[in-house]
């Protein structure tokens, strides 16, 4: 459903593509998503933001989704690129239920799905705008991946992405271990969750837990976080100097 | 319509105030009337608000260009639509079709989109389609470039469950606001108001519009002011006297009547120290008595 190029020419910018489409830049954004395995599957955290550039402009947006049975994905990035891609997520499950088989596809399979997607949109320079993570329990294996925009993939006892990376990842790496406990993961996820609405400016006080075991997804309600500011370093900071900040 | 390119990267909200409210059983659809070409105004009284079926409009902000043609394609498919399915279509039908053109000619549309209309299913219903298409179904939403100067006011007075009459004062409100501060939203304030009774359409001229900071009441002629009360109405009256105060002395504190058009005169203070420095100015607006 191709219209007639309304002349975007400040797009363009490899010489002339007037009919070769490709998303060039992000328009309306999630930031990180953080995963972890724990004792009885994965938990996924992200909050509720999408920015538009700069301005906190939608603050109940979506990010985790169950894919089937068996697994949750949580993204980042261009969020109408995400919305697309769970329109291909939910044609995969449909299809796979359609056989009918006793069979379903699981958070291995559908990890590949994703990566084979993302990496043919990067090779033909029109990628979908988004890092993804994807988590899941099937026949009591746990799984948790992530594949990003150009197709980079792999798979870890906890991912992020985003500012994530930078900010929640050390934090697990020094304090995640086998066999979390659901409180203990939980815990664990809001410390991180906290620290990026502290550093994160893109972050929004209003997120989401997600958990798959064996048994099933659920999604909690949204909800915020609270803050501390009250330390006495706070209180005076340019007591001593002045004009600094 | 048209806005000016800055940073390439920086998603840019083009001219026009577009907002769409859900209310207690239906949506009201507002927007200025401005289109802009550069800074010439081409078109003062333009509608905004675009009917796609009997119950869903569509608020269009951006280019005037795309989102015409943007309207007309999903006229045309939700007619056949309709025809085809035998009764109204619904609003998320008529949004998904929105989105379908934004996603899909993302790179070369650039406009944002606002789906609002009522149907016996879901009610009244509101979906923003930003640039880049993604659609989010909201209790209330804002587009163009003057919604910038509307988040703040939302967020303080925005709640749900509103009546009709609540809801499309808000709404005249918040264009009236945002056209005080964006250049490129003006003129008057239409309305769409979509229930289950149907569809009304309003018209708000600029000279129902409240005033805001620093607006003057719009008068037909200077002329009309001369024979008002006021005796002097281009002169300025001053006078001063020496204060002392407990933290500088002595003080000299000068009033004249400035803005002296209206019959509430300002008055202008200018307080100078001993050493020669104004230290305060402050204006005060006096009533009569």
């Amino acid at each position: 459903m191709n219209l007639a190029d309304s002349t975007q020419a400040m797009n363009n910018l490899l010489g002339s593509e007037a009919d070769s489409q490709r998303t060039l830049y992000p328009y309306v954004t999630g930031t990180s998503v953080v995963g972890i395995k724990y004792k009885d599957g994965i938990l996924l955290a992200a909050d509720m933001g999408g920015s538009y550039g700069s301005t906190l402009r939608y603050k109940t947006v979506e990010r985790l989704k169950p894919v089937g049975k068996h697994s949750i994905i949580g993204a980042s990035g261009e969020i109408s690129d995400f919305q697309e891609i769970m329109r291909y997520l939910d044609e995969l499950i449909l299809y796979d239920n359609m056989w009918d088989d006793g069979n379903s596809l699981g958070p291995k399979e559908v990890h590949n799905y994703l990566t084979r997607m993302m990496y043919n949109r990067r090779n033909k320079f029109n990628p979908l705008w988004n890092s993804l993570v994807l988590g899941g329990v099937k026949n009591g294996q746990k799984y948790l991946g992530t594949v990003s925009m150009i197709g980079v993939h792999y798979e870890d006892n906890h991912v992020a992405t985003g500012f994530g990376n930078h900010l929640a990842r050390p934090i697990l790496r020094d304090e995640w271990h086998e066999n979390l406990t659901f409180e203990e993961g939980v815990k664990l996820l809001e410390k991180c969750m906290r620290v990026l609405l502290y550093r994160d400016r893109s972050a929004v006080n209003k997120l989401q837990i997600a958990k798959i075991t064996e048994a099933g997804v659920t999604i909690s309600q949204p909800y915020a976080l609270k803050t501390s500011w009250d330390l006495s370093a706070f209180k005076n900071p340019t007591a001593g100097a002045e004009g600094s900040w | 319509m048209d806005g000016i390119s800055g940073d390439l990267n920086a998603p840019h909200s083009m001219g026009t105030t577009i907002i769409g409210v859900t209310y207690n059983g239906g949506v009201v659809l507002g927007a200025d009337s401005r289109t802009s070409t550069g800074m010439y105004v081409a078109n003062r009284a333009s509608d905004k608000i675009t009917q796609l079926t009997d119950n869903v409009y569509l608020c269009r902000s951006g280019s005037a260009a795309d989102s015409q043609i943007v309207s007309d394609y999903v006229r045309h498919f939700l007619h056949q639509h309709t025809i085809q399915l035998g009764q109204p279509s619904t609003v998320k039908v008529a949004a998904n079709l929105v989105r379908l053109l934004a996603y899909n000619n993302k790179n070369m549309l650039q406009t944002g989109m606002i789906v609002g209309g009522w149907d016996k299913y879901e009610g009244g219903k509101i979906y923003g389609i930003p640039l880049g298409g993604t659609i989010l179904e909201q209790p209330f939403t804002i587009g163009g470039s003057g919604s910038t100067y509307l988040y703040g006011f939302f967020d303080q007075v925005w709640k749900e469950g509103m009546t009709q009459d609540e809801a499309e004062k808000l709404v005249v409100k918040a264009v009236s606001l945002a056209i005080a501060r964006d250049g490129a939203s003006g003129g008057v304030v239409r309305t769409v108001t979509i229930n289950k009774d149907g569809v009304t359409r309003k018209f708000y001229p600029g000279d129902t519009l409240p005033l805001w900071h620093e607006e003057l009441e719009p008068k037909d002629s200077m002329l009309d002011m001369l024979s008002s009360a006021s005796p002097e109405p281009m002169g300025f009256d001053a006078f001063a006297l020496l204060t002392t105060s407990n933290k500088q002395l002595p003080a000299v504190v000068l009033a004249t009547n400035h803005y002296c058009v209206q019959n509430a005169p300002i008055l202008l203070f200018h307080s100078i120290t001993a050493s020669g420095q104004e230290i305060i100015t402050w204006d005060v607006q006096l009533s009569p008595y």
